[in-house]
């Protein structure tokens, strides 16, 4: 098979669903919905995450996401953003559950600021519970090839270790544990939090991973919808460059043109 | 047709629909008539019941019985509804 048909065909594939857009992307921190529906149509997201929240009974006509982000085109994959225990969180996702209709989530339970690093004890407690439930588990978790590895024998769907502090735009700190998280797995893995710019994006991919989710490196950029386009694009260019097999690296250079049928002078 | 099967099944059935009842919204204290199911709650409100998901003590109320389940005086509800997030 040649390249291109390969792109053509190139989807991948989370607790039986298919999508040909390797970038998922967060739906907060935007100035407005409609910031909101325009950053996530440009970056040709096919799966979005979305927090469950108390409605605000003192104003029941405001705008809600769903009316921008419509959840008849875009998977929604509601998260634990803000759960600290695995009874927050199945609580939190037994309801987004009912309001959205489906299981497949993204478990995330943080440790304390400054840094929100992921709590791996209550992650896997969590986890647990969530399975029992028949929840589908896309889980954001250390970048740590043992937990990793153990999640996903658990039972998770997806193993989403973080390039960097979520919202830090740190890129991707460790590169060679998120190689060695991809090199072991059997289900997707994806690039959680740190990206920064559409570089650290095109990294995650180059390392092999099944795609990068990332929220804040779109929404807190200058001018989030071209960021959208960046992040689109660098996504394409990473998983293209991972699968041509990039050419190997030397300390000494490798001239490119011929050094035969040169010109010279007095020959 | 319960109300005809006996005296007192009535009388509680006329108390249900002739008092107010007090219960917690999403932390919130609010009063309604008693015999108010989810679906008049969500109304009263003005919420589109396919945009949210409510819990009722702690269980999941199925959207399917909004309009069968009657609040009553105490319970603590939650409405939840998604919204941007990472």
């Amino acid at each position: 098979m040649d390249g291109m048909t390969e792109m053509q065909d190139d989807l991948w594939e989370v607790a039986g669903r298919r999508f040909r857009s390797r970038l998922v992307v967060g739906t907060g921190r935007y100035k407005s919905l409609e910031e909101t529906a325009a950053s996530i149509a440009a970056s040709g997201a096919e799966m979005v995450t979305v927090a469950v929240r108390r409605v605000n009974l003192s104003d029941a006509s405001a705008p809600m996401l769903q009316d921008f982000v419509p959840p008849d085109r875009y998977t929604y994959l509601p998260n634990t953003a803000g759960c600290h225990t695995a009874q927050e969180a199945v609580r939190t996702l037994r309801l987004a559950r009912e309001a959205g209709g489906w299981n497949l989530v993204k478990l995330e339970v943080l440790g304390p600021p400054p840094f929100l690093y992921p709590d791996m004890a209550a992650t896997f407690e969590a986890a647990a519970a969530l399975l029992a439930d028949n929840f589908e588990v896309m889980v954001y978790c250390a970048d740590d090839p043992v937990a990793a590895k153990r999640l996903e024998e658990m039972g998770c769907v997806a193993i989403m270790p973080l390039g960097a502090p979520i919202g830090s735009g740190m890129g991707v700190v460790n590169p060679y544990m998120i190689r060695a998280i991809k090199s072991q797995a059997k289900v997707p893995v994806l690039v959680d939090a740190g990206i920064g710019t559409a570089s650290d994006a095109a990294l995650a991919m180059e390392l092999g991973c099944d795609a990068v989710l990332l929220n804040s490196a779109i929404a807190h950029s200058q001018d989030p919808v071209r960021m959208a386009v960046a992040m689109k694009h660098a996504v394409i260019a990473g998983r293209a460059a991972f699968l041509a097999g990039r050419m190997g690296r030397d300390y000494k250079a490798d001239a490119s043109s011929p050094m035969t049928g040169l010109i010279r002078q007095g020959s | 047709m319960s109300w005809l099967v006996g005296r007192s099944t009535y009388r509680d059935m006329d108390q249900a629909l002739h008092s107010r009842i007090t219960l917690s919204v999403n932390g919130e204290t609010r009063a309604l008539p008693g015999g108010a199911t989810v679906a008049d709650l969500l109304a009263e409100i003005g919420l589109a019941a396919r945009k949210v998901a409510v819990e009722r003590n702690l269980e999941i109320v199925p959207r399917s019985q909004y309009g069968a389940t009657v609040l009553a005086s105490g319970d603590t509800i939650e409405i939840v509804h998604f919204i941007g997030g990472g």
